[in-house]
């Protein structure tokens, strides 16, 4: 009798669930799927984003990630190997760098908006551009990234370690070879998060990359990601509610389809690294 | 991947230093108030039309964030929907057109007008209900500008209030969000730059404009001096603007762009 | 010792290890920026001695200041303060119960077919943009909400909206704490005879209480960093709210929305509520590293 009661609550439960979830994607699928076009994606936005496409908004998109990712990615994996493999253990500077870690780890992106804005806009010089914009993100998305690769390194087995000395390698061709394909997966989860709150900030690019939703000619024009495009038509344009699900659908799918490039680009690196 | 990683980050490092060049004298940035941010678009397409080498980009955001982004730099032309505060100081204000700021609510409210105490009681919460000023028995929405905008400091001006008093529903911050926000809700009230308003009202969105003290909120009435709450619309720059800032803000005052003006329910100056 | 220092500095390790280093220490030294960054910007806010009253300005903004009226010189964040609260708890309230739930569905009814493709869907919710989540919140939720009790925008909204979005998170990390759980302990349930409810609720979920309440306070985290989503259907009152139909603002949102035009005090207001809201989830993500943690060491030793 219990157990059919239990059974009951979470099939209920479960089905509630899956109702509502099923209901904002398929609100969001159908609106913007009636929305979307080959012409909404390469023409620009014309009457405040009412009517025309997103060309601009997508290039300003990818701008502002491949910016992020070219700062955060290198920088990131350098610091997670000298941490997991090279620091003194757990000591000193090494331990100082991970409460750092953490702490930034958890700053909302509202604060690190803030910060870009000081900092790189009026401070660096940089003004409303996609740099300050990328930038920004890149110092949002380094703390996690960090952690994620750590973590990953220090959870490759020592006998690897062990393996790659007895053949006499050196510690840097360990790394390369043994060390980063083992962390493989921990690796590409990082950069999966990353990519993905990369792609759907919208607070801390308000007052970094700015609004204007025209084609950017240099990454030192402002420019408007898709994010802030849904926000702003949503917000503040009247009728402008299907093109924010048409701009939300493409945004979605621009998340799912970067995952799945990363996943293959990080596979078949690795794949070369270790056939070397 | 490493040396490419490289590569990238070089690239960026060159675009970095590449920004001394970029900056030079055919960019310009505006920044501020939202009611004068869709006209100097407009002007703005224009006179990138005249000269195509030129490139102006135009954000919103409120005329203080106008004013400060003025003169810590990050605009070259700051917009203001105001005059100047007394502390605001190194600035030169250029008028380029005149609006009001009226109440609107929902096209389906059959009020037709309130008198200033009705606002004001509105405003100040002792008022709750569509009811008790004639309408129909219907909770009232207060829609409220948040702090910054020029539009709130006028409204607040005009009939004596402190915002501490007022009781907002909501809190907006563009005029397009206003309008938006009262045309999705039969209940609200909301104040919002006349020329922003009628513009949407021409396009078939739902609210209407409600007189004050008599006289009707249109730029008819805002050109004839009679509307009671009237302000300038005023482009600000530093004490010597760059040679490009000069020229943009010539052509903003000259007799070239009075049609865009008009188009946008604002009135020339004179 | 010099020589030996500088042979290590010439071998390529030794060149690997000096520049990631230097690498590290500029990484830091960056990151640290960020901190000092904020700091300094909210530090006159945070010692700013109040000359009317005599005691610290940061006490009386805090806890006795009636309002937030930075036109008028009144910064009181209390209002701010609670809705963030609020909103947090409310939506807390609401996903941890389905969240669990659905982890226990997940772990212990579903068909594993059913269950690929239910942790495929929960997956790719947890990935949507919070702007999509406030979209649909202000076109389809408020305007739900406004024909029942106007104006919609509201405390509620915000709750509804932030609970979705922080379930599948919840559901997600529910469902990984039990399957942590040691495979022994569940079959010893099994073969004490225990009914299957009752190895859910006093085996299984006890022995991975700490992994769920470390993904609970995660979510928890995100539900008080959360600005865009809170910020569009929230209506962004500063007040402290009678009834859940009244419309709030949250710090972050306040963030977002004067950010652009404050100065001065203001300025440093908003920077010092952003450390504030940093410190408080910092201090969650900490209690959820340890619970995770010993989550951990419970199933090693076990």
């Amino acid at each position: 009798m219990i157990d059919r009661v239990f059974s009951t609550v979470v099939f209920a439960a479960a089905a509630l669930v899956v109702a509502a979830l099923v209901w904002v994607l398929t609100d969001v699928v159908s609106e913007g799927a009636a929305r979307i076009s080959w012409a909404f994606l390469v023409t620009e936005p014309r009457d405040a984003g009412r009517a025309g496409g997103i060309a601009p908004v997508l290039v300003s998109t990818l701008w502002v990630l491949v910016i992020a990712l070219a700062a955060a990615l290198p920088l990131g994996l350098g610091v997670a190997i000298w941490l997991s493999e090279f620091a003194p253990k757990q000591r000193g500077f090494a331990a100082y760098t991970g409460i750092t870690l953490d702490v930034l780890a958890g700053i909302p992106s509202i604060v690190y908006g803030l910060f870009g804005n000081a900092f790189f806009s009026v401070y660096m010089g940089l003004g409303y551009s996609l740099l300050a914009g990328g930038l920004t993100l890149a110092c949002m998305i380094l703390p996690v990234f960090i952690r994620t690769c750590e973590s990953g390194l220090r959870q490759v087995s020592d006998d690897w370690r062990q393996g790659a000395w007895a053949l006499g390698m050196t510690r840097a061709a360990a790394v390369c070879h043994v060390l980063l394909p083992a962390a493989r997966p921990a690796i590409l989860a990082g950069l999966v998060l990353g990519i993905g709150r990369a792609t759907a900030e919208t607070a801390a690019l308000l007052f970094t990359s700015g609004y204007v939703d025209r084609m950017p000619e240099s990454p030192l024009d402002s420019g408007r990601v898709l994010a802030v495009h849904i926000f702003d038509l949503s917000m503040n344009v009247t009728g402008g509610d299907g093109a924010a699900y048409g701009s939300a659908l493409v945004l979605i799918v621009l998340i799912v389809l970067l995952n799945g490039l990363a996943q293959s680009l990080v596979d078949n690196w690795f794949k070369r690294r270790i056939s070397q | 991947m490493f040396q490419r990683l490289t590569g990238l980050l070089l690239a960026v490092a060159l675009c970095l230093s590449a920004y001394g060049v970029q900056a030079a004298d055919n960019r310009l940035i505006l920044t501020g108030s939202s009611t004068v941010a869709p006209l100097v678009l407009e002007m703005a397409k224009r006179y990138e039309q005249q000269h195509p080498q030129v490139r102006i980009d135009v954000q919103t955001g409120g005329s203080t964030r106008g004013v400060n982004d003025t003169r810590t730099g990050l605009a070259h032309i700051g917009m203001a929907s105001r005059n100047l505060k007394p502390t605001e100081t190194g600035l030169r204000v250029h008028t380029i057109a005149i609006d009001g700021v009226g109440i609107i609510v929902h096209r389906s409210n059959p009020i037709s007008s309130l008198s200033n105490t009705q606002i004001i009681d509105i405003y100040t919460g002792k008022i709750r209900n569509w009811k008790d000023v004639g309408g129909r028995d219907l909770s009232i929405t207060v829609v409220n500008k948040a702090e910054g905008h020029s539009t709130l400091e006028l409204f607040l001006n005009y009939f004596a209030l402190k915002n501490s008093q007022v009781r907002p529903s909501i809190i907006i911050g563009d005029n397009e969000q206003g309008i938006k926000t009262v045309a999705g809700n039969p209940g609200a009230i909301g104040y919002v730059s006349i020329g922003a308003a009628e513009f949407s009202q021409a396009r078939g969105v739902t609210i209407k404009r409600l007189p004050l003290e008599g006289v009707a909120a249109s730029v008819a009435e805002v050109q004839a001096h009679r509307f009671p709450l009237a302000r300038p619309l005023n482009l600000l720059t530093g004490k010597s603007p760059s040679p490009l800032a000069r020229r943009f803000i010539a052509f903003a005052q000259s007799e070239a762009v009075a049609d865009l003006i008009a188009d946008q329910f604002f009135v020339v100056p004179r | 010792m010099m020589a030996k220092c500088l042979d290590h500095l010439r071998s390529k390790d030794g060149r690997w290890n000096a520049s990631l280093a230097l690498l590290t220490a500029g990484m830091v030294a960056l990151l640290l920026t960020i901190l000092l960054f904020l700091m300094s910007e909210a530090w006159p806010f945070l010692i700013s001695a109040d000359t009317g009253h005599g005691g610290n300005r940061l006490f009386t903004n805090l806890l006795q200041n009636p309002g937030w009226y930075p036109l008028e010189g009144r910064f009181g964040l209390a209002p701010m303060i609670l809705a963030s609260l609020a909103v947090m708890l409310g939506a807390i309230l609401i996903a941890l119960p389905l969240g669990l739930i659905n982890g226990i569905y997940l772990e212990f009814y579903a068909s594993a077919a059913f269950a690929r493709g239910f942790r495929l869907l929960l997956n790719l919710l947890a990935g949507i943009p919070s702007v999509v989540f406030g979209l649909w919140g202000l076109t389809r939720l408020v305007p739900w909400i406004t024909q029942w009790q106007p104006p919609g925008a509201s405390l509620l909204a915000a709750i509804l909206v932030l609970s979705l979005m922080i379930l599948p998170t919840i559901a997600l990390t529910s469902a990984s704490a039990l399957a942590s759980v040691p495979r022994e302990l569940h079959t010893g349930a099994i073969a004490l005879g225990l009914r299957r409810t009752s190895q859910i609720i006093h085996i299984m979920l006890p022995a991975a209480r700490s992994g769920i309440v470390a993904g609970t306070i995660l979510a928890a985290a995100r539900a008080l960093g959360e600005t865009m989503a809170v910020l569009m259907v929230a209506g962004n009152v500063v007040q402290i709210p009678a009834t859940l139909f009244e419309p709030v603002r949250v710090l972050t949102a306040n963030m977002a929305l004067e950010m652009a035009y404050a100065v001065g005090e203001h300025r440093a207001s908003l920077f010092a509520s952003g450390l504030l809201l940093t410190l408080v989830v910092w201090g969650l993500s900490w209690m959820a590293y340890r619970l995770g943690r010993h989550q951990r060491k419970f199933a090693r030793h076990d």
